[in-house]
C-alpha cells in the first residue's frame, strides 16, 4: 500500500539565507517519492469522468442501464447520487459537482464510472447515453454581458471600477491601445489525481495532489453532505500547479465513488483529460489610453479590460480586482479611470494561473509604455524610470506603497547586463533551430524591456493565516524538531524552508517535515506567492513559542515541547465598489526583464537568445530557490509570449494536448542571468517579499517588446505566432 | 496475456495484462515501480523515459508485449543501494528538482547522454534534453546539473 507521504528528514544543515538541498530531493530523483498518480490501494478500483462533448447544452436524459452492466463495473453515478450541495466553488457556489439539466463548458462532469480497470470504466463511459438539446453558446467577453444569460445574476460576474483624481486632464501626447491576451494553461506535468479510501463509519480519507487541503475539505464535505471532520485530506506528492489546482478536479468524485462502492478509489487525469480539468488563465481584451506631457511624465491611464472567467465563477472576482488595481503597473499616475468587467461565457473556466490578473493589465500596460516612448523619442527604459513608482508612491486605489520599490532599480540593472554576442552562425542557436531553416539569412535582432508588479498575500480585507505546529525533543541524545502544517507544498520548496527557518529560529539542526494533511488547522493556499511570508510567518511564530519552553536548555531529558499557533499578516480592506480606492494589498512584489530575440522574418519564427531578469525579494531565505523561481516564471512568460495558447472555436478547446498546446522545452529556453536584490520589507517576517509570480509578469512583454524592436510590427496579441510575424 | 521481462536486473512476470497497456501501465501498476511518470501518455513529455535494452524510450508508447524477453531499466535502478547515481546527485545539488515529476525522466535522459558523451557542449546537452517538458525550472538548473554530473566524471 502507497498511501502516507514520507516524513522528510533532511541529512544537510542550513539555516535562512543558505541553499540546502530539498529533504525530498533525494526521493524524488530516486523515482521514490509519492505523487497522487502514484498511490496505491489492495482492492482499489479507478474512478472515470463522463464529460459534455457540448459548451452549451439542456441535458433531456441520461440512461446509465447498459453502463452498468459491464463486467467489471462497481458503479455509475450521476448527479442523483450526490448527497449534499451539488453545488461549490472558491468565490461563488455557482459549479455543479454532476451536471443537472445543463451543461456549460465542453468538458463539463456529467456522471462517474467505478470499475476494475481504467479501461473497463473507459468501455462502460461509452455506454452512458446522454441526449442533449444543443444551444448556441456565449462566446465573446466584450458582448457576454448583453447575451443569454448563463446564470441566475446573468453574465457580469464582477465589475471592478477605479478612479482616481480628475477625468477632465489633456496630455500632450496620446497613445490608445487594443490588447488581447490568449488563455494559458498551467500545464502542471503531474495530472490531476488522488486516492479516496473509505472508513467503515461513513467518513473518507483522500490523498490528494491539491493548492489548499482546508478548502478542499469545506468543499467535499459540503457536497458529500458530511460534517468536516468526516472528511479527513492528506497531501500526496504534487506535480506541479502554478494556480491550477485551487480549484476542485476529482475530489468529490473519488469520494463519491469511494462512498457509494466501500472501495478504494484512485482517478487519474490523462492530459487531454487535465485540458478539461482545471481552471485556465483568463483570455483578455483591454483597452488603453495613456496620456503624458513632453517629458514623458504620465498625466492619466484610462482603461476598459474584459477578462472571461469562462462557464463558472472559480476565483474570477479576485483576477478582475487584482487587474484593476495593478493596471497602471509600477508608475506613478495622478488621474486614473479603469473598468475591468469578469464575465461568465460558455468557454472553459478560468481562474488561478501564476501572475492571477497582473499577466493580462501586465502585457497591455507595458506594451502602450512602449507605445509611448515611441511617440515621445524616449528610449524605453527612460520613459519607465521617469514614471517609476518608488517607496511612498500612491497607487490607483490611494494605498502608498510603504516598503522598498525599487523599479527604476531593477530597470537599469537589467539594461546594464552584458549584452550576448550577435547572432549565431550555429543553425543550433538560430530561429528554427536543427530544422536547418536558416543558416542567418532573414534573421534580425531585437532587445526590449518590460517591469511589472503584483500583490503578495490575499487581498481586499480576506483572513489571511496560516497554522503551524513545532514539537522538539531528545532523539539520540540530542534536541529534534518536527514542523507540522496543512500548507501545500507543490515542488516551491515549502519544506525546506520550514526546516531552514525552524534551524535558524531554534539552532536545531535535525528537523522533520511532517505530511501535510487536515488533523492540523488551515494553512491557507500555496498561491499569491504567500507561503513563505504566511506559513513562514508561523512556523517562525511557532518557534518564538517552543523557544520560550525551552529557555536555553539543549538537554530536556523525557519533556516534549509542543507548541501550536496561527499567524496572520496584517490586515487589508475591501475597495470602495464606486471608486475603487482602498488598502486593498499587503505588499507589492517587482520584477523587470530585458530580453533580446532573433527573428526570421521570413517564416516568422522566434528564438529568445536572452532573458535577464532583476527582481527585489525583501530576504532570499534560499538563494537557490529563489533564482529558481525566477527563471521558473521567466519560462512560464515565455511560453505566453510565443507559444502558449489554448485555442478554442466556438467554445470548443482545439488543442487538448502537449503535441498542439506547446510548452518550452530547452531548446526553446535561452540563458537566464538573475539579479536579486534583497530590500527588506519591515512588515514581513525577516523582510521577504513573495517571489513565484513577479517574474511571470514581465518576462511576457519584454519578449514582445524585442520582437517588436526586431521586425517594427505592432503585434497587440500573445501569444506571438508565426502568422503575426509574416502578414500571411 | 503474460510478460516475463527483466526490469533492473531481475526477472519479472506480469499477468493477466490487457493487450492495450503500455510498458509505463506494466511498470507502474503491475510491477510496482511508479517511478516513470504519467505526464502526457503520447510521447510528448518524457516523464516515463526508461532504457529498454540500453537505449532510451518512452515508456507509455512502448506495448507491454513489445517488452517481452528484454531488459528494462527505469529511474529506480540507476542508485546503487544508498548511493545515488552521479546524475542523480547533480540535479538535487544543483536545485534542478522542483516538483520533481519531469526528474525520472530527465535523470535517464541525462544518464544516457553521459554515456555516450562523457562532456558534452550546451547545444549538446539541450538538444539531448529536448523531448523532456520541465515545467518549473525553465531549465537553466537541470542545465547546471549536467554540466555538475559531466565535470565530476
Amino acid at each position: 500500500m502507497t498511501l502516507t507521504p514520507a516524513e522528510l528528514t533532511s541529512a544537510v544543515s542550513g539555516g535562512i539565507g543558505t541553499s540546502p538541498q530539498r529533504p525530498d530531493g533525494n526521493l524524488k530523483v530516486r523515482g521514490e517519492f509519492a505523487y497522487a498518480s502514484d498511490l496505491w490501494h489492495e482492492d482499489m478500483i479507478w474512478g472515470a469522468t463522463l464529460r459534455s462533448p457540448h459548451p452549451y447544452a439542456r441535458i433531456t436524459s441520461v440512461d446509465i442501464t447498459e453502463a452498468l452492466k459491464v463486467p467489471g463495473v462497481y458503479a455509475v453515478l450521476t448527479h442523483l447520487d450526490v448527497p449534499g450541495r451539488n453545488l461549490y466553488g472558491l468565490e461563488h457556489k455557482d459549479q455543479p459537482v454532476l451536471a443537472v439539466d445543463v451543461v456549460r463548458y465542453q468538458g463539463e462532469p456529467i456522471a462517474l464510472v467505478g470499475a476494475d480497470h481504467p479501461e473497463t470504466a473507459r468501455r462502460a463511459m461509452k455506454k452512458i447515453v446522454v441526449t442533449y438539446d444543443v444551444l448556441e453558446p456565449v462566446v465573446d467577453m466584450e458582448t457576454a454581458v448583453d447575451d443569454t444569460p448563463l446564470h441566475p445574476g446573468g453574465n457580469l460576474v464582477r465589475h471592478v471600477p477605479i478612479r482616481r483624481g480628475s477625468r477632465d486632464v489633456t496630455a500632450d501626447v496620446v497613445v490608445t491601445g487594443r490588447y488581447e491576451v490568449g488563455m494559458q494553461d498551467q500545464a502542471f506535468l503531474g495530472p490531476e489525481s488522488g486516492l479516496a479510501v473509505p472508513a467503515g463509519d461513513g467518513s473518507v480519507d483522500l490523498y490528494i495532489a491539491t493548492q489548499w487541503l482546508h478548502v478542499d475539505r469545506s468543499q467535499v464535505a459540503a457536497a458529500l453532505g458530511l460534517p468536516e471532520e468526516k472528511v479527513r485530506l492528506t497531501l500526496s506528492g504534487v506535480g506541479g500547479a502554478f494556480g491550477g489546482r485551487e480549484d476542485l478536479s476529482m475530489q468529490v468524485h473519488a469520494c463519491l465513488l469511494a462512498l457509494h462502492t466501500g472501495k478504494p478509489v484512485k482517478m487519474v487525469y490523462n492530459r487531454e483529460e487535465s485540458f478539461y480539468g482545471h481552471v485556465h488563465r483568463h483570455p483578455a481584451v483591454l483597452y488603453y489610453e495613456h496620456g503624458a506631457d513632453h517629458t514623458g511624465k504620465l498625466v492619466y491611464v484610462r482603461t476598459k479590460m474584459y477578462l472571461d472567467g469562462g462557464a463558472y465563477a472559480s476565483s474570477t472576482p479576485a483576477v478582475v480586482a487584482n487587474a484593476a488595481t495593478l493596471g497602471v503597473g509600477p508608475y506613478e499616475v495622478d488621474n486614473v479611470t479603469v473598468d475591468a468587467y469578469g464575465v461568465y461565457t460558455n468557454n472553459p473556466p478560468c481562474g488561478a494561473m501564476r501572475g492571477f490578473g497582473a499577466v493580462q493589465a501586465g502585457f497591455a500596460y507595458e506594451s502602450q509604455m512602449d507605445k509611448l516612448a515611441e511617440a515621445l523619442g524616449m528610449s524605453p527604459v527612460d520613459v519607465r524610470v521617469r514614471n517609476a513608482m518608488t517607496e511612498g508612491s500612491v497607487m490607483p486605489t490611494g494605498q502608498v506603497v510603504d516598503s522598498a520599490a525599487p523599479v527604476a532599480q531593477l530597470l537599469k540593472l537589467v539594461q546594464d547586463k552584458p549584452l550576448p554576442a550577435g547572432t549565431s552562425t550555429d543553425i543550433r542557436e538560430l530561429p528554427g533551430g536543427v530544422s536547418n531553416t536558416t543558416h542567418g539569412e532573414g534573421v534580425v535582432r531585437g532587445v526590449g524591456y518590460a517591469v511589472g508588479i503584483k500583490n503578495i498575500c490575499f487581498s481586499e480585507g480576506y483572513d489571511d493565516y496560516s497554522t503551524a505546529r513545532v514539537r522538539v525533543s531528545m532523539v539520540n541524545g540530542e534536541l529534534a524538531a518536527a514542523v507540522h502544517t496543512a500548507a501545500c507544498e507543490v515542488g516551491q520548496g515549502l519544506v525546506t524552508i520550514m526546516q531552514q527557518i525552524v534551524r535558524t529560529e531554534l539552532g536545531i539542526e535535525r528537523v522533520t517535515v511532517l505530511p501535510m494533511d487536515t488533523t492540523i488547522g488551515n494553512g491557507g493556499s500555496t498561491s499569491a506567492s504567500r507561503q513563505t511570508y504566511v506559513t513562514g510567518g508561523a512556523v517562525k511564530a511557532a518557534c518564538a513559542l517552543v523557544r520560550e519552553k525551552l529557555a536555553g536548555r539543549t538537554d530536556i531529558g523525557d519533556e516534549v515541547i509542543d507548541e501550536t499557533t496561527e499567524w496572520r499578516h496584517r490586515a487589508t480592506e475591501a475597495i470602495d465598489p464606486e471608486t475603487g480606492q482602498g488598502n486593498a494589498h499587503v505588499q507589492y512584489g517587482f520584477a523587470a526583464h530585458r530580453a533580446v530575440v532573433d527573428v526570421d522574418v521570413e517564416l516568422g519564427l522566434v528564438r529568445v537568445v536572452a532573458l535577464d531578469c532583476a527582481q527585489d525579494v525583501g530576504r532570499a531565505l534560499n538563494p537557490q530557490a529563489v533564482v529558481g523561481q525566477i527563471q521558473g516564471g521567466s519560462a512560464q512568460g515565455l511560453g505566453l509570449a510565443v507559444m502558449e495558447e489554448i485555442q478554442t472555436s466556438g467554445g470548443k478547446v482545439r488543442n487538448p494536448s502537449f503535441t498542439d498546446y506547446l510548452i518550452p522545452t530547452v531548446l526553446d529556453m535561452p540563458p537566464m542571468s538573475i539579479d536579486v536584490l534583497e530590500l527588506a520589507d519591515p512588515h514581513a517576517p525577516y523582510g521577504i517579499r513573495g517571489v513565484g509570480e513577479p517574474p511571470t509578469i514581465s518576462s511576457t512583454p519584454a519578449i514582445v517588446a524585442a520582437i517588436r524592436a526586431a521586425t517594427g510590427l505592432a503585434l497587440t496579441r500573445v501569444p506571438v505566432r508565426p502568422e503575426h510575424l509574416t502578414g500571411t | 496475456m503474460r510478460v516475463n521481462l527483466t526490469v533492473n536486473g531481475e526477472q519479472r512476470q506480469a499477468d493477466d495484462v490487457w493487450e492495450g497497456e503500455s510498458l509505463l501501465y506494466v511498470l507502474r501498476e503491475r510491477l510496482g515501480l511508479p517511478g516513470s511518470k504519467n505526464a502526457c501518455e503520447q510521447g510528448e513529455c518524457g516523464s516515463c523515459t526508461v532504457y529498454l535494452d540500453d537505449v532510451p524510450v518512452c515508456a507509455c508508447l512502448v506495448a507491454a508485449g513489445q517488452a517481452q524477453d528484454r531488459e528494462v531499466r527505469t529511474v529506480e535502478g540507476l542508485a546503487e543501494g544508498d548511493r545515488l547515481d552521479p546524475v542523480q546527485e547533480a540535479f538535487v545539488e544543483a536545485g534542478a528538482v522542483q516538483c520533481g515529476f519531469c526528474t525520472p525522466g530527465l535523470v535517464v535522459a541525462a544518464h544516457d547522454l553521459l554515456e555516450r558523451v562523457p562532456q558534452p557542449s550546451d547545444p549538446e546537452i539541450r538538444e539531448a534534453l529536448a523531448g523532456n517538458l520541465c515545467r518549473c525550472t525553465g531549465y537553466e538548473k537541470i542545465l547546471d546539473a549536467v554540466r555538475l554530473a559531466a565535470a565530476r566524471r
